[in-house]
């Protein structure tokens, strides 16, 4: 169950659309970042929202990038995979980073931290090779620097947890 | 070279409102609203010569010239910012420098337009973009320049920023509208074009971030003067080239439509890195046909670039040099295509799949000779897809045959891939 105030602002945004369906996205966005991913619940919240039928809110979801159906970690982390940053070492860059991980790219860590994915063309292709954490964008990042990156989410972890 | 979109960018930082309006901002606008009829705006942007900024080239005015004034309820206007072309990166660099250009340019747009409501549809990871925009949306409704009869004229605009979820197809004008109703984004049947019934059944114009971005300067100093920033009498304007790869200098920078290839990438791209010599680029992003050192001297402006095999597209020039492996290139670019096919129609969604395996045997040394005629058959085959994706993503897969045959026979000759040491 999503919380009262989060519920009026998503039926406020629905209600400021021409119809109710254009707020789709930003209602599964924002009911991600609730739950973490888009679960079922969250799913069936968002087609009693939008008034539309769970598959037709499926047949979204399924469709963008950046709309999860699986469970993923605490922090996601984004590497791109086109070209600009492939030209400049992209691949090891994504492979440095499930070494750390002790994971494959495409899924999470044993702990649930960190899911690594490979993603397309990020849009910031003078700054090769680049990856994103969460919305924030990294650019000129060398094995070195993605793994210090990465590290670093994984000991602010451990700090609040402890 | 004088400059019109990033000329405020020298600070390293997004332009503040104020500065924006002290530097002559809203100017144009102001302008149009007292002196000029929504017809005459639009013929100046048709005399301008401008061309589509997002990859196709159209005419900007001769497609606004399509939009049919007299019929029933709302036109719409849309800004294509779904950035997603790989080796593209200007309408972001030039939102995170002064996002109040777009606004004026979109505001200037809808009065010529006749449109009351617009959209701007931002992909995702492009939070500061947005957040750029939505401030200077506020600000420029707090100052009279949107909203409610804008400095006291009949023009009333509404601008809404909607920010997407990730898919390259999004960019496809007809994707997009189906994206910002909330549906899922396969492209549309044309005909019907947008222009005649688009955004919810009704006309619309979609036009991308860059091409929104030079009506201003359009206005204020004529379409003449806006025209001769070209480097050479066929080209109109200046374009954003944004450049990565193998040379020295990766950045975005702002220059006349028609310098050569030679001279951009020598120029302000600084050369080639050290220990590096030009292979190849791909001159407009990632579903053009490469370039060579053959064509250092095309005037990178549409009409000699597509003379020359290719297409000035976004703008997005990646650079290789002699290491890198074009089958490889080609291998990447393929798997960014396959996996952004939105899947709506059997070429493109079997097709890409097939082409990427075919060119994985290759890399990999297990390439057969008929596999050449597999990909040579694919280049003719794909441009029978529903929408523009295949058709272009084939693109490069055109230029290895045609330039890289010989490096492609090796592959399959030697069994192995000549750049990888063994």
């Amino acid at each position: 169950m999503i919380p009262e105030n989060l519920k009026a602002n998503l039926e406020q945004r629905i209600a400021a659309a021409i119809t109710h369906r254009e707020a789709a996205v930003d209602v599964m966005k924002e009911l991600q970042r609730h739950y973490g991913w888009l679960t079922d619940e969250a799913l069936e919240e968002a087609s009693q929202l939008l008034g539309l039928s769970p598959l037709q809110v499926e047949e979204l979801a399924t469709f963008y990038e950046m709309i999860y159906r699986r469970p993923v970690g605490r922090h996601v982390v984004h590497v791109c995979d086109s070209v600009s940053c492939w030209a400049l070492g992209g691949e090891t860059l994504l492979e440095s980073l499930a070494k750390l991980l002790e994971t494959e790219s495409g899924s999470t860590t044993a702990d649930g931290a960190v899911t690594l994915l490979p993603c397309s063309c990020l849009g910031n292709c003078g700054e090769a090779p680049c990856m994103m954490v969460g919305e924030k964008q990294y650019g000129r990042v060398t094995p070195e620097i993605g793994v210090q990156i990465v590290a670093a989410l994984r000991l602010r972890d451990g700090s609040t947890n402890s | 070279m004088e400059q019109i979109l990033l000329k405020h960018t020298h600070h390293g930082r997004c332009l503040s409102f104020e500065e924006y309006r002290f530097s002559g901002g809203f100017e144009a606008l102001a302008k149009a609203l007292k002196d000029m009829t929504p017809a005459e705006v639009q013929q100046d942007v048709i005399d301008s010569g401008l061309r589509g900024r997002g990859g196709a080239g159209f005419p900007t005015g001769k497609k606004w010239s399509f939009v049919p004034r007299d019929l029933p309820g709302p036109r719409y206007l849309i800004c294509n910012c779904d950035e997603m072309e790989p080796g593209t990166y200007k309408d972001r660099v030039l939102l995170e420098r002064n996002p109040h250009l777009l606004v004026e340019g979109m505001a200037l747009a809808c009065y010529a337009l006749e449109v009351h409501h617009a959209f701007i549809f931002v992909r995702y990871g492009y939070e500061q973009a947005a957040g750029n925009l939505r401030q200077s949306i506020a600000a420029a409704g707090r100052s009279g320049f949107l909203g409610d009869n804008i400095l006291g004229s009949d023009f009333s605009l509404e601008l809404d920023v909607h920010q997407s979820a990730g898919r390259y197809i999004c960019g496809e004008e007809t994707a997009l509208i189906n994206a910002l109703e909330g549906k899922r984004a396969n492209p549309r049947a044309k005909p019907p074009f947008p222009a005649i019934k688009g955004l919810w059944g009704q006309p619309t114009v979609v036009n991308n971030v860059e091409t929104l971005a030079n009506i201003p300067a359009i206005i204020t100093g004529g379409p003449l003067l806006w025209k001769n920033l070209a480097a050479t009498p066929e080209a109109a304007g200046t374009k954003l080239f944004c450049i990565s790869g193998h040379v020295v200098n990766t950045n975005c920078f702002e220059l006349p439509l028609g310098m050569t290839l030679g001279e951009i990438i020598d120029g302000p791209s600084g050369g080639m890195r050290s220990g590096s010599r030009f292979k190849a680029c791909i001159p407009g992003g990632a579903a053009t046909p490469y370039f060579t050192e053959a064509h250092l001297g095309v005037p990178m402006d549409f009409d000699p670039v597509a003379k020359a095999g290719s297409r000035l597209g976004t703008g997005g020039i990646v650079v290789f040099d002699q290491n890198t492996c074009m089958v490889a290139v080609t291998l990447n670019l393929i798997r960014f295509f396959a996996r952004e096919s939105c899947g709506w129609c059997t070429p493109c969604r079997e097709g890409l799949p097939f082409v990427r395996h075919t060119l994985e045997r290759i890399e990999a040394g297990r390439g057969e000779s008929n596999d050449i005629d597999i990909l040579r058959e694919h280049v003719h085959m794909l441009n029978y897809a529903f929408c523009a994706l295949a058709p272009g993503a084939m693109g490069p897969v055109e230029g290895l045959l045609r330039l890289f045959y010989d490096e492609l026979e090796a592959h399959i000759l030697e069994k192995k891939c000549p750049f990888k040491k063994q």
